[in-house]
């Protein structure tokens, strides 16, 4: 008797052990597949030579020299756009998440003729990707002459940011007691008084998203910068690093790859530290909104 | 005695008029904007109201008027009238006049409700505080003020710019300034579908499209649930640095990650080829030249690309699932299987669904990711799209490389007609707009 169940605990052991050892093995054979393209972009940007062919993962002599290049070589724009992409995020955060509270706040906490209807057609705007209109600014733009501005860019985004953040931040303050901003009329407090000392500090969370994003999609795109952008010192990062691969694609991959870990690694870093904070934020927003 | 007299009269003179205070009247006044806010009694505005739309007027009609002569007309004289100025007063004009007229019946019923309460009663505010009743009661409108007014401009008028466009006949051959554009009705949309050319590149287009944004999403899907099952249990050690791994791919910019993953999958000296399929099977995958592969090879990085987040989010369900579910199904001697269909599954599908219909929207204009990679190619003969273009790079090629705007409009328009057919589905069932009556 004593006998059998020893067995059984046997059995259930070993079979224990070979699922946790295939567990980590599928972890394992996933973490290859992340890091390998990483890596490999590391290892060719320290690489001395220019091409591709003959870039190696692990090469032989490396050196810094794609990254001096960037940021001591006169013909290098490399440091003029970062400083044009950190403005346009800049701004675009701050101002994007600024609008879309304020649109938020009186969608969730007045009633007001139109307030429907202004709902509907944030949803429907919202289907619709600035991209969708790529045509209609690509020959705007080239009529008025707006082309070829940061300013531009940057209005662009905020203005294509608003109707899917205002949703998300909507959301959030219908969750937020009206009790709170109610005794706060009884005890005197104004509009503006409500909306900045009670509501502002309660929606954090929602609001470090939103803002999070509007800095990043300056950062990640390339498309709007291409249309709106002409001259190289005015380039964004993504559009300049994508020109260097372009031009001519071997010559200049490892002076990308340099680049381009300049930008992945910091943003990289930023996202895995408010990762709770964009999780959580993201999907409270999706289903209570 | 005689005061207290004269009061009394007055107030008996003041109901009278009260009752005889005629809304209807009041509305029709409005006809004159500022009118009726006068009969109303409401002088300062009743002011305000006349002077802001007789100076809108006076100052917009000329625009106006022009401008929805030259949305008509597109110009007259060639080389010197440009058609595309003409097309965009034209819009303004319109968004304008939709302004002028939704003022005006707001005028024209603010009168009339005004007059219905002075008629019940009410009575007329003092300045001070009608002001502080208009500045509570248009405060939202401060507040979505701002954001209206960028939305038309940067995202309403341009798409209404391109919905125009769909109906001319602007291409690379018949450009303004050069040449007068013309309203050419549904001309694009039936050489879309009766042309030859036209008719196979958008079908092939649309159905990879379609396939694309299926496959890649589902898989995406399918393949966070098993990392987030997996690396859930309760055995498995060092699960901080998996998830902080596991969610790396979504960290990282992803235009530098897709340019990464187009060198590896070169067809001479990727490491995809040079490395791993050249040693094991002696042969070359023509991953770059090659539609079919070309095509296996965005949907594998599209999987790498979207799991992270989808993870991310089951991993976050899953820790909040009660262990209390699976201990009764342990008594009930349920299998693993029976654990994962009826706890785990319908747990992390009602928790994220939205957020899943969302990631396939995002791939369906995945613009991104198409581009960077290939340029939509390799390109095909005898079509403008390219073997891995979907609907919106294929516009972009139609805009930018051929400038047959009036075809990238038309097909933008049927796009957009999906996109939204699509989100109205969606949004009739999700929450946000159930809710939205309960208070």
């Amino acid at each position: 008797m004593s006998q059998l169940t020893a067995n059984k605990t046997m059995s259930r052991k070993t079979k224990n052990f070979f699922e946790l050892a295939l567990i980590y093995i599928v972890v394992a054979i996933a973490f290859v597949i992340i890091f390998y393209p990483l890596l490999w972009a590391l290892g060719v940007s320290l690489n001395p030579g220019r091409g591709l062919y003959g870039a190696s993962m692990i090469p032989e002599n490396w050196s810094l020299d794609h990254y001096r290049w960037l940021f001591t070589d006169p013909r290098s724009n490399y440091l003029l756009w970062y400083r044009n992409t950190l403005a346009v995020s800049a701004s675009v955060a701050f101002f994007g998440t600024l609008i879309t509270a304020l649109t938020a706040y009186a969608f969730s906490r007045y009633r007001f003729k139109g307030r429907k209807n202004g709902l509907y057609a944030f949803l429907l705007v919202q289907m619709f990707p600035v991209l969708m209109a790529m045509v209609a600014l690509y020959i705007l733009l080239n009529t008025i002459g707006l082309l070829d501005s940061l300013f531009g860019l940057a209005i662009i985004y905020v203005g294509g940011s608003i109707p899917m953040n205002a949703f998300l931040v909507k959301g959030y303050f219908d969750t937020l007691p009206r009790e709170l901003d109610e005794s706060a009329k009884i005890d005197g407090a104004g509009h503006f008084r409500i909306f900045f000392q009670i509501l502002l500090p309660l929606a954090k969370p929602i609001l470090a998203v939103v803002a999070l994003f509007n800095f990043m999609s300056p950062l990640m795109d390339f498309i709007l910068p291409r249309i709106v952008i002409r001259s190289p010192e005015k380039y964004t990062l993504a559009l300049g690093l994508y020109n260097f691969v372009n031009d001519q694609f071997s010559n200049n991959f490892t002076r990308f790859a340099a680049g381009a870990m300049l930008v992945a690694i910091p943003v990289a870093i930023l996202y895995l530290f408010l990762q709770k904070y964009l999780i959580t934020g993201l999907s409270s927003g999706a289903t209570k909104g | 005695m005689s005061t207290n007299n004269q009061i009394k009269d007055k107030q008996n003179n003041l109901e009278q008029n009260q009752s005889k205070h005629n809304p209807t009247l009041a509305a029709i006044l409005s006809i004159v904007p500022g009118l009726g806010q006068i009969y109303n009694k409401r002088y300062i505005k009743g002011a305000v109201l006349f002077i802001f739309f007789a100076a809108f007027a006076v100052v917009m009609l000329e625009f106006i008027t022009s401008g929805l002569h030259g949305l008509v007309t597109l110009g007259e004289v060639p080389r010197e009238d440009d058609s595309r100025v003409f097309l965009s007063n034209g819009i303004l004009a319109l968004i304008f006049s939709a302004f002028y007229i939704a003022f005006y019946i707001l005028n024209i019923s603010d009168a009339h409700k005004d007059a219905k309460k002075i008629q019940a009663g009410w009575k007329v505010t003092g300045i001070l505080e009608g002001f502080r009743n208009a500045w509570d009661s248009s405060f939202p409108y401060f507040l979505v003020g701002p954001g209206l007014i960028l939305l038309i401009f940067v995202v309403i008028f341009p798409l209404l710019f391109m919905g125009f466009i769909a109906f001319t006949n602007y291409n690379l051959y018949n450009a303004p300034p050069r040449h007068l554009l013309e309203w050419v009705g549904f001309e694009n949309f039936t050489r879309l579908f009766t042309i030859r050319e036209w008719r196979t590149t958008f079908v092939s287009v649309l159905s990879w499209t379609l396939v694309w944004t299926f496959v890649a999403t589902t898989l995406q899907i399918a393949l966070a649930m098993f990392l987030a099952i997996l690396t859930n249990d309760k055995r498995l050690k060092f699960k901080r640095v998996i998830r902080t791994v596991f969610i790396l791919p979504w960290a990282v910019p992803s235009f530098v990650t897709i340019i990464v993953f187009s060198a590896l999958f070169n067809d001479n000296f990727g490491a995809i080829n040079v490395e791993i399929i050249q040693p094991l099977f002696n042969t070359m995958i023509p991953w770059m030249t090659n539609s079919t592969w070309t095509r296996v090879a965005l949907i594998m990085i599209q999987v790498w690309l979207g799991f992270p987040y989808v993870y991310a989010l089951f991993t976050g369900v899953l820790t909040g699932i009660s262990n209390d579910w699976y201990e009764a199904a342990d008594i009930d001697g349920a299998s693993r299987w029976q654990k994962f269909t009826s706890i785990t599954f319908p747990h992390l599908m009602f928790a994220t669904a939205p957020l899943l219909i969302m990631q396939y929207s995002f791939n369906f204009n995945n613009f991104n990711v198409i581009y960077l990679f290939n340029e939509g190619g390799p390109a095909l003969r005898g079509q403008t799209a390219g073997g891995t273009d979907i609907l919106i790079s294929w516009i972009y090629g139609l805009t930018f490389n051929n400038q047959q705007f009036n075809m990238a409009a038309a097909i933008s328009l049927i796009l957009g007609l999906i996109v939204a057919t699509f989100a109205f589905l969606q949004f009739r069932r999700s929450r946000s707009f159930k809710e939205e009556g309960t208070f």
